[in-house]
């Protein structure tokens, strides 16, 4: 097995937008989702992020207010989970929730393997 | 009632009846090795709801309002406790608690009504494993499931704080130690875990019933939550068992006439010269629908039989219309499950009715284990009483005064001295 990290990127204009019982709901479907793959031993551990940015430019000494890259890129969160191969985690992936909210999801392979 | 009182009684009503399904809860989110931390929340949410209610007052559903509170601060300790080795995040059932994309729903499913009175009911078999010993068990069982103080577990048991303080330390520790997982066990194991549970719930309920204690408060607070163990057991379909019903069938019987018992100086009233009409016909009639419940299946217990024996005392009109009769075939089949020299015992105070002291001395020389009873006032207030019909007065004093000799029971001493003034004067 190894490790993949999902990035999930964007949406939080969609999230800003709805209400909070939309939002109760949504989160409903997250844990559906990541309580799935923790039945079958396949989730890790994750964390989600606030929005707001600081970012740090090359060099090391240019602080910026905003992120680096546009807002539809803007890293929301990661989970890490169990996968064969990063064809199997992209599966998993297609069930992210977020992907109805105008999230995307980057499946990375973390590096190196628990081999 | 003033309002602050109004509040501090439903406060304390709420106390007893949700801080141990809260524990049990907690216990399950936080682990066994958490129980302090699991005790403390909960702790917690009773100041808060304390504090809160008395400025803006009661909530509409204040139990709802409890378990709300419990469960954010449950939240607030998993974030502050995430990469502290406090909690074990490894389990599966833990896992989805590290992640806010998870934390706030499954926290949620943790207190759903069924898994909130399937926790209680799990911790209550936890309690009650046969490892622990019986003393420690109940010492537990009213600390963390019904709620009461150090302080009144000691007084219940008429104990010194720290000696509750320890027995609870040795139980928290066992249950650190040996990663015990609280679950309500599978059919194949029900009936032997289920008597353990039952038999400690007994115990407590006859620290009330038969408590030498002068303190009504105390008696009547493990009266009433032994009842309370028993019916949440009764309201489980994994745990509704033939001998659960008539243990809370025989309960009811007994509490029926617990107020007639004992005057309000505390002086015994023994059943003869008891009032019957004081006694309760709401739970008499209770107690009888649990007996009708008691009986399905095959499982005839002593429980079933001492609560037969009770439904005859409960309804006969007068001592002595009793039906002794009836009353000596339950001894008969007590004695068949397990031969016990004291209900052999009390089997001859039900000989001496039926047939009169001759049989009853006879009955008694042919119980096995003298020894044993020998050291037990029981025996010797009975012997007594055989005597003192037989009119052999002074071998009667004598065995009422050896029974004085070994009760520590204020009351019991009071009633059997009054004994010996009857045959003195």
């Amino acid at each position: 097995m190894k490790q993949f990290m999902f990035l999930f990127k964007g949406g939080d204009d969609v999230w800003d937008a709805k209400s909070t019982e939309e939002q109760n709901a949504h989160m409903e479907e997250w844990m559906q989702w990541i309580g799935q793959m923790a039945e079958q031993e396949k989730y890790v551990g994750g964390e989600r992020l606030y929005p707001a940015v600081k970012t740090v430019h090359p060099g090391g000494t240019k602080v910026t207010d905003r992120s680096f890259v546009e807002a539809k890129e803007l890293v929301g969160g990661y989970i890490t989970v169990m996968a064969e191969t990063i064809e199997e985690a992209t599966e998993m992936a297609k069930g992210c929730p977020g992907l109805q909210w105008e999230s995307s999801v980057e499946v990375r392979e973390v590096w190196p393997d628990e081999a | 009632m003033e309002p602050k009182d109004h509040i501090d009684n439903t406060i304390n009503h709420l106390f007893r009846q949700e801080s141990g399904k809260m524990v049990a809860v907690l216990i399950k989110i936080f682990g066994t090795e958490n129980i302090e931390l699991a005790e403390d929340v909960v702790q917690d949410a009773l100041v808060s709801a304390l504090e809160t209610w008395k400025y803006r007052g009661m909530p509409d559903n204040p139990r709802a309002w409890l378990y709300r509170t419990a469960r954010n601060k449950a939240i607030d300790i998993i974030r502050r406790k995430k990469h502290s080795k406090t909690i074990d995040f490894s389990d599966p059932e833990r896992k989805l608690l590290t992640s806010e994309y998870t934390l706030a729903n499954t926290m949620k499913d943790f207190w759903k009504e069924q898994h909130i009175q399937d926790d209680f009911l799990a911790m209550m078999y936890a309690c009650c494993h046969p490892d622990i010993s019986q003393e420690n068990q109940i010492t537990f069982i009213l600390k963390s499931l019904c709620g009461f103080s150090t302080k009144e577990v000691a007084k219940s048991f008429l104990t010194a704080e720290d000696t509750i303080s320890k027995r609870l330390y040795r139980t928290k520790e066992y249950f650190r130690k040996n990663k015990i997982r609280p679950a309500i066990p599978f059919p194949e194991e029900i009936g032997t875990r289920t008597s353990a549970v039952l038999s400690a719930i007994y115990l407590m309920f006859n620290e009330g019933y038969n408590s030498t204690h002068d303190d009504q408060l105390i008696r009547k607070d493990l009266i009433s939550q032994a009842m309370w163990l028993c019916k949440s057991l009764l309201d489980s379909a994994h745990t509704q068992l033939p001998e659960v019903y008539a243990l809370m069938s025989l309960m009811c019987f007994h509490t029926a006439r617990v107020d007639s018992r004992i005057t309000e100086q505390g002086a015994l009233i023994l059943l003869p010269d008891q009032n019957r009409s004081t006694w309760n016909t709401e739970l008499i009639r209770l107690g009888g629908n649990y007996l009708n419940q008691a009986a399905f299946g095959d499982t005839l217990t002593t429980y079933h039989l001492e609560a037969a024996i009770a439904y005859q005392h409960c309804t006969a009109s007068s001592y002595k219309a009793t039906n002794w009769k009836e009353i000596l075939k339950y001894y008969d089949l007590l004695l068949h499950i397990d031969n016990d020299p004291i209900v052999s015992l009390n089997r001859c105070l039900i000989l001496l009715e039926l047939h009169g002291p001759e049989e009853a001395l006879e009955a008694i020389k042919e119980i096995k284990d003298h020894k044993i009873l020998d050291k037990y006032y029981l025996y010797h207030a009975i012997l007594g009483e055989i005597h003192e019909r037989l009119i052999q007065l002074n071998t009667a004093v004598e065995h009422y005064q050896q029974a004085i000799q070994l009760t520590q029971s204020k009351p019991e001493q009071n009633c059997l001295q009054q004994k010996i003034a009857r045959i003195l004067n």
